[in-house]
């Protein structure tokens, strides 16, 4: 096979059959898939969850990381955002003429690793090669379908009075991973992706309490975003701690540097979850056994005030708003 | 971090705040020139730490929002040109008359933005056949970066880049705002990362010729509450006077290699801030000697009569004459995701600060 993908590797003929065969089916095999009809059949029972998203990130490696691990840990962890246990995914892959095949077969590789890592199947995909410039090296989208074991309601509408709120871990580590990587803005950093798979870490939660109110992972838009998507779907106000929010010193240090707001950047393995006040501890200590969640913290609670609203007090006293992200994060020139 | 968080030490500020409160005797109103100011000020409550007599005004400190809107038809007008056009973050997003920079690039435009002035030259080098332009905006603290630009740019021979300087000055905006006695201000927080580069002689015409205080302030919350103290003092004991409260940052001759590399480039000419209007020798324009670098000498085009957003009272606010509270766009009209002007564009916009972080709230 060639050095690089070209455009014959999309036309359905035997180049295509070569590069699914060669390069995605030796990682990726299982009874499901192997069998390379039109659609994957399985038999499945109960309440499913079904998700899509799409990947493009720029650029496609980047430390503790590349496209093929966030598409599968993107999409596994969207499923569990609602207790589901996520069992198959689809894997549609959009390639630009032109990138190598080294490349290709190394996020091949960390598919592979992150459904390993994630117990789930890929049982369905699809490749197209595209003309140069009409896609940026490698767009992936993953579908995935999950199963919602009974008792289990999870919504962001779901938080209540009372309840507090955790968070998973350390904010911003994936945001400034990538950041450190784009052209014009290139800077020298120990940090990586925090990108992972979150299943088995609510799997934990839901054994510690099986009635978590809301739970969902922060990415683009960073903590802010989702804590106001809580307080504005469960119509509460959400009241967080600043000096309890695990940050990075290299995540604050390049936040200084680019006048961002660690709040706002995201995240690609945490999770903020809305639990009642009496199983806030054990929900804590049941993340802390797991290593995504090793530095969890519970960072506020719900209230009846000012609905609507996500309120932060700052290290210094003062409380201030916390908004929705608006916009791109952009850095700042002065 | 270290060197940071000494600076946002909550017991510290709290004993700041209490000798401020116990100091000032009568309603002054200061103003915080800089829009890193502002934010900072919005971001750490330090409105609501100090009395309510001490009332903060926010000045023309925001590079984006000072920028005439007749040069962001220019800058949105030279994008649509082939070619490669380099900007700064923030001015994406800013409302031109009749479109913006993030409009042309969705409508084909290259538009790329840097962090560093010098990343533009490296785009420059890379794309040899195309012109590369760089949008330069900002005051004495981008002005000495984008001055090394051109000078390796001529040194290396990069022909095929430019730059549309918009630098403006700050002293000079300074005395015409306190000239124009628009606002009555006691006090002024000066801009610390200015004066890193001007030093602090520059200002001592605002004590002497306008009886106000100057207290150079660094940007963390207790930079701007020792600032805040320090102009009580000078006010209380009617003693305005020159002071760096700002001394990890600034030396009061300002940093020599950074004035020669802008001498070097540019000339003084005057410049237009919007709100403001025409401020002699306010801005930084291109020398002879670097002519060729210059956007306005290599490029003509044409532009329709600039028109203001109606409505929108960012020059107002610019000049310190009044509060994102006082116009009526605030909030409803005029979002971060719907700006109508500048002010609620830029990351050190007041109104953009005021939204984000809740000024409501108080």
């Amino acid at each position: 096979m060639n050095d690089t993908i070209l455009l014959a590797h999309g036309s359905g003929g035997k180049l295509s059959h070569d590069l699914v065969e060669r390069k995605f089916l030796p990682s990726l095999a299982n009874p499901l898939l192997n069998k390379l009809d039109d659609s994957a059949i399985f038999e499945a029972s109960g309440r499913l969850s079904f998700t899509t998203d799409s990947y493009v990130v720029n650029p496609i490696f980047f430390p503790g990381g590349d496209i093929g691990k966030l598409a599968v840990c993107g999409t596994v962890n969207d499923l569990s955002m609602n207790g589901a246990k996520p069992l198959y995914l689809s894997l549609s892959v959009i390639i630009e003429e032109g990138l190598l095949i080294a490349e290709l077969e190394r996020i091949v590789q960390s598919i592979k690793a992150a459904a390993d890592e994630a117990q789930v199947d890929i049982i369905t995909g699809d490749t197209k090669v595209v003309n140069q410039g009409q896609a940026d090296k490698l767009f992936i989208n993953t579908s995935g379908i999950g199963i919602i074991p009974a008792g289990i309601d999870i919504s962001g509408a779901n938080a209540k009075a009372g309840d507090r709120v955790i968070l998973s871990g350390t904010i911003g580590d994936h945001g400034i991973a990538i950041m450190s990587q784009r052209e014009g803005l290139r800077f020298e950093t120990l940090l990586e992706s925090d990108c992972a798979p979150l299943n088995k870490l609510v799997a934990q939660m839901l054994k510690a309490s099986p009635n978590i109110h809301c739970l969902r992972d922060p990415t683009r838009g960073g903590l802010a975003t989702t804590l106001n998507e809580f307080a504005k779907q469960s119509n509460v106000g959400i009241v967080v701690e600043e000096d309890k929010i695990p940050v990075k010193e290299g995540v604050k240090a390049a936040c200084e540097l680019l006048g961002f707001d660690p709040v706002y950047v995201a995240n690609e393995g945490k999770l903020v979850a809305v639990v009642r006040p009496g199983d806030a501890s054990k929900v804590l200590a049941q993340m802390k056994q797991n290593r995504y969640g090793r530095d969890a913290a519970i960072i506020g609670e719900v209230t009846n005030d000012h609905t609507g609203r996500v309120i932060m007090k700052t290290k210094l006293g003062p409380s201030r708003i916390i908004d929705m992200l608006s916009g791109e994060l952009l850095p700042r020139i002065c | 971090m270290k060197f940071i968080e000494e600076y946002r030490n909550s017991e510290l500020a709290r004993k700041l705040a209490h000798r401020i409160a116990k100091h000032t005797t009568r309603q002054i109103r200061l103003m915080e020139f800089c829009g890193g100011h502002t934010h900072a000020i919005m971001r750490y409550g330090i409105r609501q730490l100090v009395p309510k007599i001490v009332e903060m005004r926010s000045g023309p400190g925001c590079p984006v929002c000072v920028t005439a809107i007749g040069d962001l038809d220019k800058a949105i007008a030279l994008a649509h040109l082939p070619g490669i056009i380099i900007t700064f973050g923030d001015m994406m997003r800013v409302p031109g008359s009749y479109s913006s920079l993030q409009q042309a690039k969705a409508e084909g435009a290259d538009i790329r933005i840097v962090y560093s002035t010098l990343d533009a030259i490296e785009t420059a080098k890379a794309n040899p056949k195309k012109s590369v332009i760089f949008i330069g905006i900002g005051f004495e603290t981008t002005a000495p970066t984008i001055a090394a630009s051109i000078i390796k740019a001529k040194k290396e021979g990069v022909e095929n880049f430019y730059v549309l300087s918009l630098l403006k000055l700050t002293p000079p905006v300074m005395r015409a705002l306190l000239e124009s006695g628009e606002v009555k201000l006691d006090g002024v927080i000066g801009p610390g990362h200015v004066c890193v580069i001007t030093g602090s002689h520059p200002y001592e015409f605002i004590p002497e010729d306008y009886g106000v205080g100057y207290v150079i302030s660094g940007f963390e919350p207790l930079d701007i509450l020792l600032s805040i103290d320090k102009l009580v003092e000078q006010i209380e004991s009617g003693k305005p006077k020159v002071e760096i409260a700002y001394r990890r940052g600034v030396k009061p001759e300002g940093n020599r290699k950074a004035l020669e590399l802008i001498d070097e480039v540019f000339e003084i000419d005057g410049a237009d801030w919007r709100g403001i209007g025409n401020v002699p020798q306010s801005g930084l324009k291109i020398n002879k000697e670097y002519q060729h670098f210059d956007a306005d000498n290599a490029f003509s085009i044409s532009l329709k009569p600039a028109k203001e957003p109606k409505g929108c009272c960012c020059g107002d606010i610019l000049r310190g004459v009044a509060l994102p509270f006082d116009c009526k766009l605030f909030g409803k009209v005029c979002t971060p995701e719907k700006p109508v002007g500048p002010c609620m564009v830029s990351s050190e916009g007041t109104c953009a600060a005021y939204y984000q972080y809740g000024a409501s709230y108080e």
